[in-house]
């Protein structure tokens, strides 16, 4: 057994890392696809919910009003690019390629995208969109809870961190 | 040898180094139980480790209870009430591990101990939510680490949205929040390279006793003044807590204690580094104090038992200019350590304020030991805050820190705050220096990026929330 097994503060999840949130304000590693928010350019009242499926690299885009994106039509449209560069931003190239099964010798983003581009994958329909978009709305709402001065003394296991992705 | 006592701010740290008798028995009995959970409680292959646990207990109150517990359990017909029993176990094993640590460590401080309080049981509020919180946590128990799947754990959801919306459950649902997103991250649990038992082990079972009813400890109030040694930062992907770690001096000249200040607040999950001070900045005004390198004047201000403030900013104001290293050299010697709470006892929660100099240093900024007469105390580097100017580099040039003691399989230094020569100059840098605010350049670039993170996100929720 290795210490890191019988270590109380192990450490499991890589700690985020910094981006800016004006262009794609919300993306997850979950439900087997790299998913997120991305703010449309024109109108600041309508977010885009794109989403690749991990392995066949299914992708999906449309509004939160349920319209589907113009420039998805047979390949992945600008939402999604940006989708997938603020994701190797907030969770490292390497972990995106690892949760997208993307090989390719050094990743980035554009290696990432244009991996998965060149086995043409087919565009799936918009129904993981609704949950992708209350994902969304719940991790917002962590901005609305209250702060409080009582201890929590079971944050003692998760102790900050310097280590980067 | 170190002296025992030389003006009593010696750390005998040969004795961090000693054996303790007993630790490796009990935690044999922890790990027997942590593998039988890898493959889940629903039809436990090693049924060893059930046993020796409810042997570990055999001559505590709880012996009945778990015995009958491992048995139903080995048989794979246990119920709910049956994984409690065997949570309580392990925290009770693990409370034996943090008392003989605690011990060590008062013996190698030298300082005066405080004295066990009475505490109340409070009656469980919400308890439906409670019982769906206990219900997950069975069934998670059931499928074991190696059985955790997407549905399991997304399952855990809603719960924990409608446990953080309530404060008074906040420690329960701080502590799902961030085990549901490790499990999360680690699904399907059946093509696990490797898992970590023992923090798995301990956040399940901290949680499962947190779904019963909680005991409340006693407050009181105190008048005097706070005189703040250091922040500790501790964070998980959508919560942070800042905990300061100060002396306080009593008005009515009774013994100086040592308190702890604390604020937790929930965050999404791209709030980081500078953004979570800024968070916090506002419930803990304590925070600023710092920043300026002031002590704080309490006017009764409520407190715990344990010597946790429950601050309200309307009972402090800013006090005289304090140096943190001068608080460590005078005040720390003599402050009393408060007692922990039975069901608390546990040694991730060892967090001893110490000051430590005349050390020498081994290995680099990568990995730091202070070396005392032979006796090697590692150094925790990486938990020094990254929005804060304290940096591994100044920990391995410093000649003084102040730190806490703490205990993970073995005792280490988290660095708080460390004295370095620059320019044949002594100069203090603090770990939280950055808390309340700062005009250093690196640290307004940071508060800078933060603002705008965090507006983003505001603006955000203000336009799509509440449609």
């Amino acid at each position: 057994m290795s210490d890191w097994e019988r270590a109380s503060t192990a450490r499991v999840l890589p700690p985020a890392r910094p981006r800016k949130l004006a262009k794609v304000p919300f993306v997850e590693l979950a439900d087997g696809r790299v998913q997120g928010v991305v703010s449309s350019g024109s109108d600041i009242g309508r977010v885009y919910v794109s989403s690749v499926a991990a392995s066949t690299y299914e992708f999906s885009c449309s509004t939160n009003n349920n319209r589907p994106c113009g420039g998805a039509r047979g390949m992945f449209c600008n939402h999604i690019l940006a989708l997938i560069n603020e994701s190797t931003l907030q969770y490292g190239a390497e972990r995106v390629a690892r949760y997208l099964r993307v090989e390719v010798p050094e990743p980035t983003a554009q290696a990432i995208s244009q991996t998965m581009s060149a086995t043409r994958p087919s565009q799936g329909d918009s129904t993981a969109a609704a949950s992708v978009f209350s994902q969304f709305l719940r991790h917002l709402a962590y901005l609305e809870f209250e702060a409080s001065t009582a201890p929590v003394p079971e944050l003692q296991w998760f102790p900050s961190t310097r280590a980067v992705v | 040898m170190v002296p025992v006592d030389q003006g009593g701010g010696l750390m005998r740290i040969d004795l961090l180094t000693d054996p303790i008798a007993g630790l490796d028995e009990a935690l044999a009995v922890v790990d027997g139980f942590d593998d039988v959970l890898v493959a889940g409680l629903l039809r436990p292959q090693k049924i060893a480790g059930l046993t020796e646990l409810a042997d570990a207990v055999a001559g505590s109150p709880l012996a009945a209870r778990v015995a009958e517990a491992a048995e139903k359990t080995a048989a794979g017909a246990a119920g709910e009430e049956h994984f409690v029993s065997l949570a309580a176990a392990r925290i009770a094993v693990f409370g034996s591990v943090h008392d003989a640590v605690f011990e060590r460590l008062a013996e190698a401080t030298g300082r005066p101990q405080g004295e066990d309080s009475t505490r109340q049981a409070s009656a469980a509020e919400s308890p439906n939510l409670l019982a769906a919180a206990r219900s997950w946590l069975s069934d998670l128990a059931r499928a074991g680490w190696q059985g955790i799947d997407h549905d399991l754990i997304s399952g855990s959801a809603q719960v924990i949205s409608a446990l953080l919306a309530e404060p008074s459950l906040r420690r329960l649902a701080v502590l799902l929040d961030g085990f549901a997103a490790e499990l999360a991250a680690s699904c399907p649990g059946a093509a696990l390279e490797r898992v970590p038992v023992r923090r798995w082990g301990d956040l399940w079972s901290r949680a499962m006793l947190l779904t019963l009813h909680h005991e409340t400890s006693a407050t009181s109030t105190v008048t005097g003044r706070l005189l703040p040694l250091g922040v500790d930062l501790l964070e998980h992907s959508t919560a942070a807590q800042a905990q300061v770690h100060a002396v306080f001096e009593p008005e009515d000249g009774t013994a100086p204690r040592l308190v702890r200040a604390n604020v937790t607040v929930p965050k999404p999950d791209t709030i980081i580094g500078a953004g979570i001070w800024q968070l916090l900045r506002p419930h803990l005004s304590l925070l600023t104090a710092i920043s300026e390198g002031r002590s704080m004047d309490l006017a009764d201000m409520p407190v715990t038992a344990e010597g946790d403030l429950l601050w309200q900013d309307e009972h402090a104001r800013l006090g005289e200019p304090a140096d943190a290293f001068s608080t460590a050299r005078v005040a720390l010697p003599k402050a009393v350590t408060p007692v922990v709470a039975p069901l608390d006892r546990h040694p991730v929660r060892i967090a001893v304020p110490v000051f430590l100099e005349g050390y020498d240093i081994e290995g680099d900024e990568d990995e730091v030991s202070f070396t005392f007469a032979g006796n090697r105390l590692p150094v925790d580097t990486d938990r020094i805050p990254a929005a804060g100017p304290l940096t591994p580099k100044a920990v391995a040039s410093s000649g003084a820190c102040i730190g806490l003691i703490r205990w993970d399989g073995g005792f280490r230094l988290q660095p708080l705050a460390v004295e370095t020569t620059v320019r044949k100059k002594t100069t203090a840098v603090h770990a939280g220096a950055w808390a309340g605010g700062t005009t250093d350049k690196a640290g307004v670039k940071a508060e800078k990026a933060a603002t705008d993170a965090a507006a983003v996100l505001r603006e955000r929720a203000g336009r799509l929330l509440r449609k």
